[in-house]
């Protein structure tokens, strides 16, 4: 479970870049609808939560079998890139969290252009070059336990976080999750935001070599830790897993320092077979009824409600821009590895 | 459709070519904007993709032995400027060793180049053109030496984007300006061409026989041209139209009388009966029928001249050459035999500017004058005194009387004394002839006698024969 990296960071990081043929693990896989045109949708996200919005879809398109296949981020882009060079056999849709990964694929030219007016209308941090677009907009929260951890204790900003593990440092030990940013593009993403957005990354880091943190895979095995008690509190979350399990035992907040806010992104392979289909369901996905229905299942964060109280100068969205290539850059990442590993091996280190 | 182009009015064509000359000119300018945008999106992207590479050459440093690109976001902010272009970045230490970059197997090689100045160069990014620049930084570490290269690239659709903008921004009040001239111009044209419809008007509303000039003052020069030529057209179909209107009343008139003696001297010799009474009046038969001839001869001749001095060209005429024609011809035998003509002219040609046929019928007729009312001997000759030339004939008479002299040139300016052989239509001819032509008639008495004189302006330059 806690995935502890003994290689070097270095050639952990040539090992993402370089190796599309490393071992892939489908994590899930599901069949919507009988139709003769067969659309195969490979996602991040988990079944579960996109299943309703996706039976509506084929409901809509007897025509269509959508093949819904749920992959690993750092998977998914390896397989993306195999199918860009034609290696393996392409989706016709790709709709992934790790949106560096996809800015990366569209740069090099792996997707294919749409004319669309209702993407066109997206706001331009949401879409680029016509060739990707934002679905979606989830926060990062920082999920906490509320049987063990409640009312003025739950740290609102992450300078809360740190003096309450500075200050409880055995409360918190081994007992605070996050992403593993090897196995997961998403924390990748998250903690490279993270860096370039405040100083206050490298003191959590610290914080959380401290208490031996711990760094596993997967939002929902994170979010059921932090139900069952096993985790105090998980950092840098994504929001949608936990609005979509609304269990009574976990609680969450929007780091009113700063919260990052992430835009699900949607691509067409240029290989892709049925991208016609695919941009049915494109446009599907963005119409007003699907996002309100994107929005119940956690998906479109209602940000601007009075109730969550996110200010706008703490938000901080991740744009679907070419500067995310920073974020693939291989050195870049080897640095941002050196530290995490760093801050990691300690913690939980002999 | 060749009448159809005939018939195209003059503000056609004129606005036909004003379109062109603004269609011509509106691509000619499109071009050059077209070129002066694409350079100043050039110039202005280039510098983009200079900052971003010397950002990040900037951002590489030595760690442990080998350079370690920092790549700092701020480059690609800055490549980010061209929202819609895909980029491509690769860091090569010495002999291409690949430190960092977007994708190790998509390799941009860049063309050759001297020194270590940023250079740029063109060349298709995964099958779009792109544009990059190549920057170099030295490194002279203890543990690291040598040149490591940037190469940062990027898309055109941007550059594309801003030079259409320039160009459409350029455009737009061009061709609005276009619009508005080709407006002016269609104005201006018709207030410029209003003139000649008016004479157009007053053209079709004119009669039929109103020969009269067209009034020429306040209109454009141009148009003063044409219609001076039209005038002058005009004029002379006049003075035709009156030149026929007098034969013809001349003709009527002259013909009246000796035709009436005729009838008379024919009807006389019907009614004598004696030989001799019908020889006396067939004699006089004879004697008029011959004044007939010679009267209808010098009508005739009179016609011809004023006819001729409106149409025929003017050319260089040696007036030596009319006079020696008229001795050579010897018809003053027939009217006064006998007596003697004598020619008088120098070595030097006398060129006037004439119609040769009309100047030899004014000297016949001087000749003819003198050798009738003066005595012998009658001299013709050609001279030229200063700017003027002339032809003349002098008897070796008197002249005539002051009350006569004064009637000189009338037509039909006949008396007892001119007699029944005189049409009085002589000096006419030579009068008329010397208004055609700009000069005038003389007479004068001098040692020698009476001198009548044609008196032209004479020709510059020398004779081209």
């Amino acid at each position: 479970m806690i995935v502890l990296r003994t290689l070097l960071p270095w050639l952990m990081a040539l090992a993402f870049l370089v190796t599309g043929a490393a071992a892939q693990e489908m994590e899930d896989r599901a069949e919507f609808g009988s139709g003769e045109t067969r659309l195969l949708l490979r996602s991040t996200t988990d079944i579960a939560i996109l299943r309703p919005v996706i039976r509506l879809f084929a409901d809509q398109n007897p025509d269509l079998t959508i093949v819904y296949e749920q992959w690993g981020s750092n998977d998914l882009f390896a397989l993306s890139r195999a199918g860009c060079r034609e290696e393996s056999e392409p989706a016709d849709a790709v709709f992934s969290s790790a949106v560096q990964h996809m800015v990366w694929l569209v740069n090099a030219a792996c997707a294919r252009q749409v004319q669309s007016p209702l993407a066109s209308a997206l706001p331009p941090a949401r879409r680029w070059r016509n060739e990707l677009w934002g679905i979606t907009t989830e926060p990062a929260v920082i999920v906490y336990n509320k049987a063990a951890i409640s009312g003025a204790e739950v740290p609102r900003t992450r300078f809360a976080l740190l003096d309450a593990m500075r200050t409880r440092p055995e409360f918190f030990r081994g007992r605070i999750a996050t992403y593993d940013i090897g196995a997961s593009g998403l924390g990748f993403l998250f903690a490279y935001a993270d860096s370039l957005e405040a100083t206050s990354f490298g003191s959590l880091l610290e914080g959380f070599a401290r208490i031996e943190a711990v760094a596993t895979c997967c939002s929902a095995e994170i979010i059921r830790g932090v139900a069952e008690g096993r985790y105090l509190m998980a950092y840098n979350v994504l929001g949608s897993y936990v609005l979509g399990d609304q269990s009574a035992e976990i609680g969450f907040i929007l780091p009113e320092d700063y919260t990052l806010l992430l835009s699900r992104a949607y691509m067409i392979p240029r290989q892709a077979r049925q991208p016609e289909a695919a941009e049915r369901l494109l446009d599907f996905l963005l119409s007003t009824p699907v996002q309100a229905q994107l929005a119940d299942a956690g998906l479109v964060s209602p940000i601007d409600d009075a109730e969550n109280g996110l200010p706008p100068s703490a938000r901080r969205f991740i744009p679907l821009s070419p500067a995310l290539l920073v974020a693939m850059d291989r050195n870049r990442r080897a640095a941002l590895f050196a530290i995490w590993d760093d801050a990691f091996r300690r913690a939980t280190g002999p | 459709m060749a009448e159809a182009r005939i018939q195209r009015s003059l503000v056609a064509r004129v606005l036909g070519a004003v379109l062109l000359i603004l269609l011509l000119g509106g691509l000619l300018v499109t071009v050059s904007t077209w070129w002066n945008g694409r350079q100043a999106a050039r110039q202005s992207y280039d510098r983009i993709l200079l900052g971003a590479a010397s950002d990040i050459a900037e951002s590489i440093r030595i760690q442990s032995g080998a350079p370690f690109v920092d790549l700092p976001v701020s480059a690609f902010e800055l490549l980010a400027q061209a929202p819609e272009d895909r980029i491509y970045y690769a860091v090569r230490g010495p002999d291409g060793t690949f430190i960092t970059g977007l994708d190790e197997t998509s390799a941009i090689a860049a063309p050759d180049r001297t020194g270590i100045a940023p250079g740029y160069f063109d060349a298709p990014l995964q099958g779009e053109p792109a544009r990059f620049v190549q920057v170099t930084r030295r490194f002279a570490e203890r543990e690291y030496s040598g040149s490591v290269e940037v190469i940062v690239g990027q898309t055109l659709r941007a550059r594309q984007d801003m030079t259409a903008r320039l160009v459409r921004d350029a455009l737009w009040p061009m061709g609005v300006a276009g619009v508005v001239l080709l407006v002016m111009s269609w104005f201006v044209i018709r207030s410029a061409l209003r003139p000649l419809e008016a004479i157009s008007a007053d053209l079709a509303l004119r009669d039929p026989n109103d020969l009269t000039p067209i009034p020429v003052d306040r209109l454009p020069r141009e148009l003063q041209v044409m219609l001076g030529a039209m005038n002058r057209f005009m004029g002379r179909l006049d003075r035709q139209v009156d030149a026929m209107r007098n034969l013809i009343s001349d003709t009527a008139h002259q013909l009246r009388t000796p035709v009436a003696a005729i009838r008379v001297q024919a009807e006389a010799a019907q009614a004598e009966t004696g030989n001799e009474g019908a020889d006396r009046a067939l004699g006089r038969l004879l004697a008029r029928s011959r004044s007939l001839s010679k009267l209808l001869d010098q009508l005739l001749s009179r016609a011809m001249v004023i006819h001729r001095t409106d149409s025929a060209p003017r050319r260089p005429v040696d007036l030596r050459e009319i006079a020696l024609e008229i001795i050579e011809r010897d018809e003053h035998q027939a009217l006064a035999p006998g007596a003697e003509v004598r020619l008088d002219i120098s070595n030097a040609p006398v060129m006037v500017l004439a119609d040769a046929f009309s100047l030899g019928e004014a000297a016949k007729n001087l000749l003819a004058n003198a050798l009738r009312h003066g005595k012998a001997p009658v001299t013709i000759g050609a001279d030229q005194s200063g700017k003027s030339a002339a032809i003349w004939v002098r008897d070796s008479g008197p002249g005539p009387g002051p009350e006569i002299a004064q009637r000189l040139g009338d037509r039909f300016n006949r008396d007892r004394a001119s007699g029944e052989a005189s049409t009085g239509l002589g000096l006419s001819i030579v009068t008329s002839v010397a208004a055609a032509f700009g000069g005038s008639v003389e007479m004068g008495r001098d040692d020698k006698g009476f001198r009548a004189a044609l008196v032209l302006p004479a020709a510059p330059g020398e004779a081209e024969e």
